[in-house]
């Protein structure tokens, strides 16, 4: 087994409206492979740590690795590089391009890389929101998907890439218990091929079924 | 590759918001369209100032500059000594150039030379009825004249050819002919300053649009302006020409006056008062032109910083699944061209449309002004530049607040 992420004595603060320390010192490690939950009370601090471990935040002390690669103080476009290639990331709010289609969302990640041809990514897209049980909103503008389906579409683009590691923050926090079930048998799938899932979640249920919980209380890691 | 996905982005941005594009579009637009509209019809005015004073003034102007100071008897042959010498006499010399003909001819024949007209000026008084007017009177060969100063387009009545077939005939200035009260076929008594008085018909009258020509000026022939002078056909005053480029006459009235030994003036010399005129008004053009750009740059820079600021969370969302500065830089860039392109062009129609309506709108200058609608320039340069400038500041426009935006954290945006 091999490391996948390693995060090193984190912390992160907010200045405003005044100094506040959000994370202290978090430390802990990844394999691949694993299944991680992060659970913890409502302002903890989960999201903050996603957005560090993500390296979408870069206003942190301590280092973060990710597949191998030190990725504290790298600039922002190596960042979005790697990005692009090893992570799939699955916003609490989707954050879905309004005026894109379901499927341009999804297949916009995929162009950017550019590992497949243009054909290839649509099929390998329809592929994954079918998967979803997206397909026929493929077309849609995303702007007119409502909350679940969005969440779903999110998922998706997630996927495209086939990221070594993927990062939700409250993945199924939209959805009902059909397709909350669906979205955690494709993490567990995903996960015995090899990538790695890491997930904010406050379902006691979809927690259990992870390979390890995490769980955080006012910026620390609950030992 | 990349430019690829950018511009599909791009697209789907501007049409996205359509409404919102065309009013960036029309940003540029109006800028253009005023900037179009306001240099040329400045430029058209300056240049027709130009042209009405310069077309009525020859090139360079051969004459006899009559020096009638000279020396008294005595300080030529004592200089230095305590001469005083009471009531002397001018010297009675003659305006005549020798051998003009002759040299007109040769005139004719250098390079660059469009056209030589010799003829002889003087003044003269005009009599009809009780009334009497002092101007002046050139005897000219009216085929030559004409091909100088384009005399056929001038005319406010009659013919050229008239005055070619009537050897007692005159063409005049048409605010003269107005306050002699005489019309085309009318006759009119001349008086010179020698005495002699000859009745001419009026077979035409022309209108320069500038008051001391109008107001004073006569053509008469050749022939018949010399025998009212009592002189020979070979008496010529003026040599008058025109050349294929104005600025090539300034040297060539240098190289005649030494060539012939007579007084030569160019058309710079004889304008000074409006060729500053002329100065001043081009700076104000350029100071307008320039106050018009910056504002519309302004505008346009506004329009763009909008347009990229209400992409904000896009950019952010882009940022976060993996695109990098420079693609978020040109998804921006590339709207910003497609908008200053269109708006630039939609400007350039509008502009020359409103040019086109103030050309054909009718203007009445009181006859002082020979023009019936406002002057406009119509000049490629101007909607070159037009579009360049559109171009370049919505780009530029585009481009600083879309690096600065390329530059922000993801989540710095997206952080609820
Ligand atoms: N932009 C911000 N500025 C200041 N404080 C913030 C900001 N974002 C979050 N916080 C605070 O940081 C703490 C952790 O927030 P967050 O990570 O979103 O919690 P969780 O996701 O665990 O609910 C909360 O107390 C929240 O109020
Ligand atoms: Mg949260």
């Amino acid at each position: 087994m091999s490391t996948v992420l390693a995060a090193r004595h984190l912390n992160k603060y907010f200045y405003d409206p005044e100094r506040f320390r959000v994370l202290s010192d978090i430390t802990f490690e990844v394999q691949a492979g694993e299944f991680v939950a992060i659970v913890g009370k409502s302002g903890c601090g989960k999201s903050t740590l996603l957005y560090l471990l993500s390296t979408m935040d870069t206003d942190y002390e301590g280092q973060i690795e990710l597949a191998g690669t030190l990725l504290t103080g790298r600039s922002q476009d190596y960042l979005a590089h790697f990005r692009n290639e090893h992570l799939g990331f699955v916003f609490q709010f989707h954050f879905l391009l309004p005026e894109f289609s379901a499927l341009q969302n999804v297949m916009l990640p995929a162009l950017k890389l550019g590992k497949y041809s243009a054909d290839e990514i649509e099929a390998r897209a329809m592929a994954k929101l079918s998967m979803i049980g997206m397909a026929d909103y493929a077309l849609k503008p995303a702007s007119k998907l409502s909350g679940g389906q969005q969440q779903r579409v999110a998922i998706a683009r997630a996927l495209i890439n086939d990221p070594t590691l993927i990062m939700g923050d409250e993945p199924t926090g939209n959805l009902d218990k059909a397709n909350t079930d669906n979205v955690f048998s494709i993490f567990r799938e995903l996960a015995s091929g090899g990538q790695t899932i890491i997930a904010v979640t406050h379902d006691p249920d979809f927690a259990a079924g992870t390979d390890r919980v995490i769980e955080m209380s006012d910026g620390l890691i609950v030992p | 590759m990349n430019l690829r996905i950018a511009s599909q982005i791009a697209r789907t941005h501007l049409l996205a918001k359509k409404r919102q594009t065309l009013v960036a579009m029309l940003g540029v637009t109006f800028g253009i369209a005023m900037f179009i509209t306001m240099i040329s019809f400045m430029q058209g005015v300056n240049q027709f100032l130009e042209d009405s004073a310069l077309d009525a003034s020859p090139h360079v102007r051969m004459y006899n500059e009559v020096n009638t100071q000279r020396p008294s008897l005595i300080d030529a042959l004592r200089p230095g000594g305590f001469n005083v010498t009471y009531h002397q006499k001018p010297k009675n010399e003659l305006a005549r150039i020798k051998n003009g003909l002759t040299i007109a001819d040769r005139i004719e024949r250098e390079p660059n030379v469009l056209g030589v007209s010799p003829q002889v000026a003087t003044q003269a008084f005009y009599n009809n009825g009780p009334i009497q007017l002092s101007g002046t009177i050139s005897g000219v060969n009216i085929e030559r004249e004409n091909r100088l100063y384009n005399l056929e387009k001038r005319l406010k009545s009659g013919s050229v050819n008239a005055l070619r077939s009537n050897p007692d005939g005159l063409i005049m200035g048409t605010t003269l002919a107005g306050k002699l009260n005489v019309a085309t076929g009318d006759k009119v008594t001349i008086t010179t300053p020698t005495g002699s008085t000859r009745v001419l018909r009026v077979v035409g009258t022309f209108g320069f649009g500038i008051g001391t020509i109008d107001n004073t000026k006569s053509y008469a022939n050749l022939p018949t302006v010399q025998e009212l002078l009592g002189k020979d056909p070979s008496y010529i005053t003026d040599i008058h020409l025109k050349m294929s480029d104005p600025l090539l006459a300034i040297p060539f009235g240098k190289v005649l006056q030494a060539q012939y030994g007579y007084h030569t003036e160019d058309w710079a010399t004889a304008n000074t008062a409006i060729l500053a005129g002329e100065k001043i008004r081009n700076m104000l053009t350029y100071v307008v032109s320039i106050t018009l750009l910056v504002v519309a740059g302004f505008g346009i820079y506004n329009i763009m910083n909008m347009t990229v600021m209400n992409k904000i969370k896009d950019i952010a969302i882009l940022k976060a699944t993996g695109f990098e500065g420079h693609d978020i830089v040109a998804i921006f860039l590339l709207q910003a061209v497609f908008i200053g392109f269109s708006g630039g062009l939609l400007g350039l129609g509008i502009g020359f449309g409103l040019s086109y309506l103030l050309s054909i709108t009718p203007f009445d200058a009181g006859g002082f002004i020979s023009i019936k609608t406002f002057p406009v320039i119509f000049e490629p340069k101007y909607y070159v530049n037009g579009l360049l400038f559109g171009v370049i500041t919505t780009v530029l426009a585009g481009y600083f607040p879309a690096r600065k935006a390329s530059h922000i954290d993801p989540v710095a945006i997206l952080r609820g």
